[in-house]
């Protein structure tokens, strides 16, 4: 089972890597983008918008004054 | 050549080349300090497996239906991206140790001098750490090279860009004899960031159903956003940094991967 083990975590830091909240946000604004492309409205922002604050949250966490 | 044509060999070229100076300097510093042999041997071990790799994921990846590909490979590719991306700003933006190729051959090269005797034949040290580093840097570019080919149907363009990066490498490596520290790696990785990020956002949000105004076209607009985004966080980043206790800022000062 380690090398199971050692596989699952190789590949969580391939993709997800230092942020995992921004692997969360991603997945919900896909979701969010699905449902409202369903409505009339459009929905195209939706993604851009998304990725672009989740990565100025997560350079800010990165950045921020250590107390 | 459309337009998302060009940007998928551009971007695939630029990361492939920047893994690949990644993975040079490694065999160099185990070849130079322990057995070429044997890092040859560990090289060709882990082309292999990637090969194998990406026979098994290329033929699984193109089957799926166009909107479930792109929303899975668009998703992956954005957060890939974006993790690329916030390393390259950290790094711009002085958060974060520069890759420097020289330091890490220096490291390398200490590591492996200290790693015991030298075996005559077969070095099992000089082999390992070969092939780890080639397949880990390679392991990215199959990634990319199949994320990119199969959205757009051009796996050997993607293919192609890769394999002159590579090529284009490892004849700067035999001509150098030396890590390739003057490659701009540090503005490549930023620029393969935006690119990755971009192509996230374009892919992700069409495989889930959304349209963009002037389809492909939209590319020309959401590339160069990104860009000055990205930009203008470490504009802002440094300013703030010029202004605060160097020890007090960022968690990841000291991170060299």
């Amino acid at each position: 089972m380690r090398w199971a083990e050692s596989l699952l975590r190789f590949a969580w830091d391939f993709v997800v890597g230092d942020d995992w909240r921004i692997a969360v946000g991603v997945v919900l604004a896909l979701a969010l983008t699905a449902l409202v492309a369903g409505s009339s409205v459009a929905a195209w922002w939706i993604l851009p918008v998304a990725a672009l604050a989740l990565l100025a949250f997560s350079v800010w966490r990165a950045a921020r004054p250590r107390g | 050549m459309s337009g998302a044509e060009v940007g998928l060999a551009l971007s695939v070229f630029l990361a492939c080349a920047v893994e690949a100076v990644e993975a040079l300097t490694i065999v160099l510093a185990v070849g130079f300090t322990r057995s070429w042999r044997s890092a040859f041997i560990g090289v060709g071990a882990a082309i292999v497996l990637l090969a194998a790799v990406t026979a098994g994921l290329g033929p699984a990846l193109t089957s799926l239906p166009i909107n479930a590909l792109r929303v899975v490979v668009g998703g992956l590719l954005l957060v890939f991206g974006l993790q690329w991306l916030r390393k390259a700003i950290l790094r711009a933006s002085g958060l974060k140790a520069r890759h420097d190729e020289s330091a890490a051959f220096e490291e390398e090269r200490l590591a492996a001098g200290g790693a015991g005797v030298v075996q005559t034949g077969f070095d099992g040290y000089s082999f390992t750490v070969a092939f780890k580093g080639v397949f880990l840097e390679g392991l990215e570019v199959v990634f990319i090279v199949l994320t990119f080919g199969s959205n757009q149907h051009r796996i050997g363009l993607a293919a192609g860009a890769a394999a002159v990066a590579v090529a284009l490498v490892i004849l700067a490596g035999i001509a150098i004899h030396a890590p390739l520290s003057r490659v701009p790696e540090n503005t490549m990785k930023f620029g393969v960031g935006v690119m990755l990020t971009s192509f996230g956002m374009f892919w992700g949000a069409e495989g889930a159903g959304a349209h963009w105004p002037a389809g492909d076209g939209a590319l020309l607009a959401i590339i160069p956003v990104t860009l000055v985004l990205a930009v203008g966080m470490v504009v802002a980043l440094r300013r703030r940094a010029a202004g605060a206790a160097p020890a007090a800022l960022g968690e990841e000062k000291a991170v060299h991967a």
